[in-house]
């Protein structure tokens, strides 16, 4: 085993990206879907932590990112409910296969 | 010096009595819109003698010269400097002539009109468009450039489609006026390319200039012009060619004529105005108008309208023999008179001694405009005496209608060429200038003459007298005054209209001319006409079956001048039979199989791609991601591997 | 040699990732947001692990406490008690894992070609006041501009958010 560094949090923060994007793809749940976003973004935050710690330890830029990030993910996450609370009104069901109309 | 206000009234009246009914008639004035035309109509009238009269005793003639005035010019259209189209009156011997005909008789059919249309549901839309008409027909003659008179002239070709298709509801009048309309267009092409040949050449549109430039011999325009031709003729000639055809379509001469008996669907008194006395002159009145390029710069095209008018002349004359309508016969009649005129433009000559036929011919047609108005409204007192056009429904009318008969006998001898009428001096003007210039067309004229007699008195004896007329139903008088006075006006016109010296007033160049008048001459003429009138006495007088004898005998001859000469055929079959098979046919296959296979293809082509693409569109948000995804692992393999 | 905070680093990522991974592929609902929540709690360890207190505290406060008790809520107004998530079909898993192996892949190759310089500056604590400071620093540094736009943008959010919910009044009516 090897002293942790730069080159495992990366490696953490690029597979939680790939778990999300994996979840992304393969749920029909509107709402796990979410929960895979929350993970992807879960992961773009760390990897600003992990460059702000060992590359730029002087500055705070990451850190600030990702606090703006995690503002912004809040948001994200209600308007999301809202909007996925509303499909379910009117479609009873969440299930993306379901809501299709916006095509061709 | 002209007074020009005076002239610009004279058309500018009934264009506000058109506007005016037209806008209002309908609604506001139902009743009185009649009285409202026919009073515009009047102060025109006036106003077209009062500048006949200063024209002809006070201002016009100058060291014995009638000059050219042109009292009021406009620039209406300018597209750059020098380059302009302008709307000018012109005054001068001819156009003041015809200010006073077309004035006239339209007054008169005017007149008619307030009896004979009365209880018309579109009485007012009736005198607007007769408004309409006389506005086109006295800007027409009062035009002093060339393509003003285009204007004017397919404005009189509208205004005569609308008087024919009067009557829409009747479906053989709306054939007519659509026939009218196509015939007479098809001509104003020609007219169209004329004029634009004509005026290319000369380097103006206006007709003092124009004429000054194409026709003296040393002139740059003349230079120019000489050196382009097409299939071995020059340019001028072809544009002369094709001006004469555009007047020979308006004044229905041969084979242009086709339109004109079918144009008798419209009332009577519209037939009388304009397919009688104006309209169909107007391609005489072209041609004189222009007739100093016709005679001294293509002389060639002259002698075409001459041969043109003397066999219009002689056809229909032999057409008119056979006709039951008794319209029709006046149609026919009427191109033969108009072939008269043709033809004594065609042997005339600009100068040297032989202008008298353009003195003759312009002579005929004033006389013509009295006598065969008052003839077609006369027709028109008996078809409303009798409710019928055809003559075996006639006969026997002169004790019902005294006035008619009288007038219509004046003008029977009017045209038939009998001294003193007025025909008869006009015709022999024609056939002396004609026996001066042109032997083959003097004998001619003078059959048709003689059957001009036949077939008016035929006419005649089979409406006044024949078998006893039978009254069906109530019976009723002649018509009020309205329709009288007009019989009676035009019958004293008819009449008298040949005392006038005519030469002294109208001619080529405005030098008066002597009128040449040999008694000797006139005996061969007046012989036939008499001829003319005893054969019709003894075949139509009483009722009997010598006339059908006759035409038994004469067979295939009867036979094909009662069908016109199949003329009417030979346009069908052309147009049906050679042109649509072999060019709209050919043309339709290519525009719905090329052209529309073009546009299809391309269409099809579009929708067949958008069909295959729009599956991308599926709505479905995680194959987005899976396009998105494998995008940007694809770009990123690319900027990283690729970019070196 | 091992000492106390390797292992501790591992265990965390472990935890991060195999709850994220369970998260991704449970077929029960309930339990997915379970498993976020414990793979977002790993992450805040993370955080904890590199000395970033003040961010791993906001990581507890708004993932842990808002947006997955928020999420849970969400499950139990659309979910019917003891319902399975619907499977998904076979082609889509294996061609989404391929592509999503790839991309990791490319990306770790990349990640271990490049050379990282670390530089030998002087480390800012990351207390909260230095970062009081620094957030509501107008000059230069500063994070003013910034922090009044993510207020704009939540002030945005919350009003759509009441649109949203508001849009089936008139329906009732």
């Amino acid at each position: 085993m090897m002293e942790p560094g730069l080159y495992h949090l990366l490696f953490i923060s690029a597979a939680l990206f790939f778990i999300g994007v994996y979840g992304f793809l393969t749920r029909r749940n509107l709402i796990t879907m979410l929960m895979s976003i929350e993970l992807i973004l879960n992961s773009v935050n760390l990897n600003f932590i992990a460059f702000n710690k060992y590359l730029w330890p002087g500055k705070m830029d990451g850190l600030f990112f990702t606090l703006f990030i995690i503002a912004i993910a809040a948001a994200e996450a209600a308007v999301a409910i809202a909007i996925i609370i509303n499909l379910y009104r009117s479609h009873q069901s969440i299930d993306v296969e379901n809501a299709e109309e916006l095509k061709y | 010096m002209p007074n020009s206000t005076a002239i610009a009234l004279i058309p500018l009246l009934p264009l506000a009595g058109f506007l005016l009914l037209g806008l209002a008639g309908r609604k506001y004035l139902k009743n009185s819109s009649g009285i409202i035309g026919t009073a515009l109509l009047l102060a025109s009238t006036v106003l077209a003698l009062y500048t006949a009269y200063e024209y002809f005793f006070v201002y016009g003639r100058v060291n014995g010269v009638y000059q050219q005035f042109v009292p009021l010019e406009i620039t209406w259209l300018e597209f750059s400097k020098g380059v302009s189209i302008n709307i000018s009156l012109i005054i001068d011997p001819i156009s003041v002539m015809m200010l006073v005909v077309v004035t006239f008789v339209s007054l008169m059919v005017h007149v008619y009109s307030l009896g004979y249309m009365k209880g018309e549901e579109r009485f007012p839309t009736y005198y607007s468009f007769l408004g309409l008409f006389t506005f086109s027909m006295l800007g027409l003659v009062l035009s002093g450039n060339i393509f003003q008179i285009y204007i004017f002239w397919e404005l009189v070709g509208v205004s005569s489609f609308l008087l024919i298709g009067y009557y829409y509801d009747k479906p053989s009048a709306v054939a007519a006026c659509k026939k009218a309309f196509i015939v007479t267009r098809f001509a104003d092409l020609g007219f169209l390319i004329g004029i634009l040949i004509l005026s290319y050449s000369a380097g103006t549109l206006d007709f003092p200039t124009l004429i000054q430039r194409l026709t003296s011999p040393g002139s740059d325009e003349i230079k120019t012009a000489v050196t382009y031709s097409f299939l071995g003729i020059s340019a001028l000639s072809w544009g002369a060619m094709l001006v004469f055809i555009g007047g020979a379509g308006k004044s229905a001469m041969f084979p242009l004529h086709i339109w004109l008996p079918d144009a008798m669907e419209g009332p009577t008194p519209v037939s009388a105005l304009i397919h009688a006395a104006t309209m169909v002159v107007a391609g005489v009145y072209l041609v004189a108008r222009l007739f100093p390029v016709f005679a001294l710069t293509t002389p060639a095209v002259l002698e075409i309208i001459g041969w043109v008018g003397a066999v219009s002349a002689i056809i229909a004359a032999v057409i008119a023999c056979t006709q039951t309508d008794i319209k029709r016969v006046l149609a026919y009649s009427t191109m033969s008179q108009i072939g008269y005129m043709m033809f004594a433009l065609g042997v005339s000559s600009y100068g040297g001694g032989g202008e008298s036929g353009y003195t003759a011919s312009l002579f005929h047609l004033f006389t013509h405009a009295m006598f065969k108005a008052l003839l077609f409204l006369g027709a028109g007192a008996v078809i409303h005496f009798v409710h019928s056009n055809e003559m075996k429904d006639m006969g026997g009318l002169r004790k019902y209608l005294p006035i008619t008969h009288i007038t219509f006998l004046i003008a029977c001898l009017a045209i038939a060429g009998i001294p003193p009428f007025a025909g008869f001096f006009s015709k022999e003007a024609i056939l002396l200038a004609a026996h001066e210039n042109n032997k083959a067309i003097y004998w001619i004229a003078l059959i048709t003459s003689g059957l001009t007699a036949f077939y008016m008195f035929r006419l005649y004896f089979t409406i006044f007298w024949n078998k006893p007329h039978v009254i069906h139903g109530e019976k009723h008088g002649e018509g009020g005054w309205a329709m009288m006075l007009p019989l009676v006006l035009l019958a004293v016109g008819a009449a008298a209209a040949g005392f006038i010296p005519f030469g002294e007033f109208v001619s080529p160049d405005g030098k008066p001319i002597e009128s040449k008048f040999h008694l000797g001459f006139s005996v061969a003429p007046v012989a036939l006409g008499v001829g003319g009138i005893i054969a019709a006495l003894w075949l139509y007088k009483k009722q009997s079956d010598k006339s059908t004898k006759l035409a038994a005998s004469l067979g295939r001859l009867y036979k094909a001048a009662y069908h016109k000469f199949y003329i009417d055929e030979i346009y069908l079959f052309i147009t049906r039979k050679v042109l649509f098979n072999l060019v709209g046919r050919p043309a339709a296959w290519f525009d719905r199989h090329v052209v529309d296979g073009l546009v299809n293809l391309a269409g099809n082509t579009t929708q067949a791609v958008s069909e295959g693409i729009k599956k991308v569109q599926s709505g479905k948000v995680q194959q987005y991601a899976i396009y998105f995804l494998a995008g940007v692992i694809l770009l990123a393999v690319l900027v990283i591997y690729g970019w070196k | 040699m091992i000492t106390g905070s390797t292992i501790i680093f591992y265990l965390l990522a472990s935890l991060t990732l195999t709850c994220g991974f369970l998260s991704v592929t449970t077929r029960q609902i309930f339990r997915a947001a379970i498993y976020l929540l414990f793979s977002l709690i790993g992450i805040a360890g993370l955080y904890f692990w590199l000395q970033y207190e003040f961010i791993a505290a906001v990581q507890v406060v708004v993932y842990v406490g808002g947006i997955v008790v928020l999420i849970i809520f969400s499950i139990f107004l659309t979910q019917q008690a003891g319902e399975k998530l619907a499977k998904q079909k076979p082609g889509r898993k294996i061609f989404s894992a391929l592509a999503v192996f790839c991309g990791f892949a490319l990306t770790m190759i990349q990640v271990y070609q490049h050379t990282f310089y670390e530089t030998s500056e002087t480390p800012l604590p990351t207390t909260v006041f230095n970062i009081g400071k620094k957030m509501m620093n107008v000059n230069e540094e500063g994070y003013a501009l910034p922090f009044e736009v993510i207020s704009m943008l939540l002030l945005a959010a919350m009003i759509g958010c009441i649109v949203i919910a508001l849009r089936s009044k008139p329906e009732t009516k």
